[in-house]
């Protein structure tokens, strides 16, 4: 698209654009440059606030951090696909009574904050730190929910002839749903599913709002012993960043080799998560 | 229900923090994303660059990685404008990422004659952009952006970590009073949110439908 919002720039463009990315670069640098006199005027490359980083039992500490961190994510997401099908299925029960709660669960649970249901959970067996099972899950209900529609969808875009042969064959419905219907869901949906991934990992470090372990609540303890908050901060930043990246990067190679077409559902299905169907590179 | 009607006023206090936190970082990531959204979209490539940078950086790191870096970060370095702007700013350029996204996503959903028919006539890239189609982008953005603001209702609850008396906030103390009546506590925050929710999403219903393209 953008390629024909202009002409190809003839010598006066050329010479304009090259002038606004000349300006560009500069105003870059002058920012670069007024944050890290900014940082340097307050003391903040000196060695006690980085050199944590490098000593090694705090990089354990972080090590650690990101260990129970990705564990929670991993847990999480297994849960959150296996709720999301079962739900995902029974919103498109030929029964009522399946049909109706499973639809209320998961609206529900796609309304309500994330932070608010993992507080509410974890009030609600006491308000202990250290524990991580109210994080993990808060985001199982919040992305199995999430994940619901994105799998109904994926289930009426699989094209009606694929059920109409399957019951031809004399298939019972939920071999129908089972066998036929949900491998060909998941493959289309593929992207929309890993973007979620991505949201559950980024949604880990709420683990720092319930005290529970995870890379936010080892950040917190560096930054309690060594008073290095923004430096602390920016490791963490940096860490989820690489992850996520990492895991974006492992979603576009799995979906050239299956090669499937993306689906793009901006707006109508996944409600409250801009982004997560129309790009895997982690939604809100 | 005694936890909820007592503390009725209370609980409303929370909701009008909320709902300021919410209007506050939304405006600040609508200005912010729509100049993304624009770099994105540039014939200078370094612009392209540095809104793709600023996309990438801001949609993978966490919100509250970000509220982490305003809230106890810049404090550090000697900028502080008090706890709400500080939260305010993290959630604004933190959400600007998605608007610009959504922005774009409507730029390139516009038909290709649209732009071929302003190019033809020999509209320059801003009047290209500003006559044609952002106004035509911004019809094709309400579903995509009210879903942006929906989600951004709901990461308003991140501030009540960081001290904002917000309704998360505010839930939580009465979690701790009211142990008896935890369900009926959560349950009528959760409403509360839910409606919310259910009037951006109505608003964005009545927007489309006002902006509706008639082919």
């Amino acid at each position: 698209m953008s390629a024909i919002l202009f002409d190809a720039p003839g010598p006066r463009a050329r010479r304009r654009h090259l002038l606004m990315g000349i300006a560009t670069v500069l105003g870059i640098i002058a920012v670069f440059g007024a944050v890290i006199w900014k940082l340097w005027s307050e003391d903040q490359f000196t060695a006690e606030k980085w050199e944590p980083f490098v000593t090694p039992n705090i990089v354990e500490l972080l090590l650690e951090g990101l260990v129970s961190t990705l564990q929670a994510a991993l847990i999480a997401i297994i849960g959150a696909v296996i709720f999301g099908l079962v739900f995902g299925a029974a919103k498109l029960s030929d029964h009522r009574v399946i049909r109706w709660p499973a639809w209320l669960v998961v609206e529900f649970f796609r309304a309500v904050p994330l932070l608010l249901l993992i507080i509410f959970i974890w009030a609600f067996q006491g308000s202990q730190a250290g524990v991580i099972m109210p994080l993990v899950l808060g985001l199982i209900l919040y992305n199995g929910s999430v994940l619901a529609e994105v799998f109904r969808a994926g289930i009426n875009a699989v094209p009606p002839g694929q059920a109409e042969a399957a019951y031809a064959l004399g298939m019972r419905k939920s071999q129908v749903m089972t066998i036929v219907l949900i491998p060909q869901a998941v493959k289309i949906m593929l992207p929309a599913i890993i973007s979620q991934c991505i949201v559950a990992l980024k949604d880990t470090s709420l683990g720092y709002a319930i005290v529970a372990p995870g890379l936010t609540g080892a950040g917190r303890e560096i930054w309690r012993t060594f008073e290095n908050r923004l430096a602390t901060a920016l490791v963490l930043a940096a860490i989820y960043i690489l992850l996520n990246l990492t895991l974006s990067w492992l979603a576009e190679k799995a979906q050239k080799r299956i090669g499937t077409k993306r689906i793009e559902l901006v707006g109508g299905i996944v409600q409250g998560q801009p982004g997560g169907t129309s790009s895997n590179m982690g939604a809100l | 229900m005694n936890a909820l009607t007592e503390n009725f006023d209370l609980l409303l206090k929370g909701f009008v923090e909320t709902i300021k936190l919410l209007l506050a970082s939304g405006a600040l990531a609508m200005v912010v994303g729509i100049f993304v959204a624009v770099a994105r979209v540039a014939p200078v490539p370094i612009l392209r660059g540095v809104g793709t940078t600023y996309v990438t950086l801001f949609r993978n790191t966490p919100l509250l990685v970000l509220i982490l870096i305003t809230y106890y970060g810049l404090p550090e370095i000697g900028i502080d404008f008090g706890f709400f702007i500080m939260v305010t700013l993290a959630m604004g350029l933190y959400t600007a990422a998605f608007v610009a996204e959504a922005i774009r996503a409507g730029v390139n959903g516009i038909q290709t004659g649209q732009v071929e028919a302003a190019r033809s006539i020999g509209m320059p890239f801003n009047l290209t952009m500003t006559q044609v189609v952002l106004p035509q982008a911004f019809r094709f953005v309400v579903p995509p952006l009210a879903s942006v603001f929906i989600a951004l209702t709901k990461n308003t609850s991140l501030a009540a970590a960081f001290g904002i008396a917000e309704a998360t906030f505010r839930m939580r103390g009465l979690l701790n009073e009211y142990a008896t009546e935890r369900i009926a506590i959560f349950f009528g925050i959760a409403l509360g949110y839910v409606i919310i929710v259910e009037v951006i999403s109505f608003g964005a219903h009545l927007f489309e439908r006002r902006w509706a393209v008639k082919r």
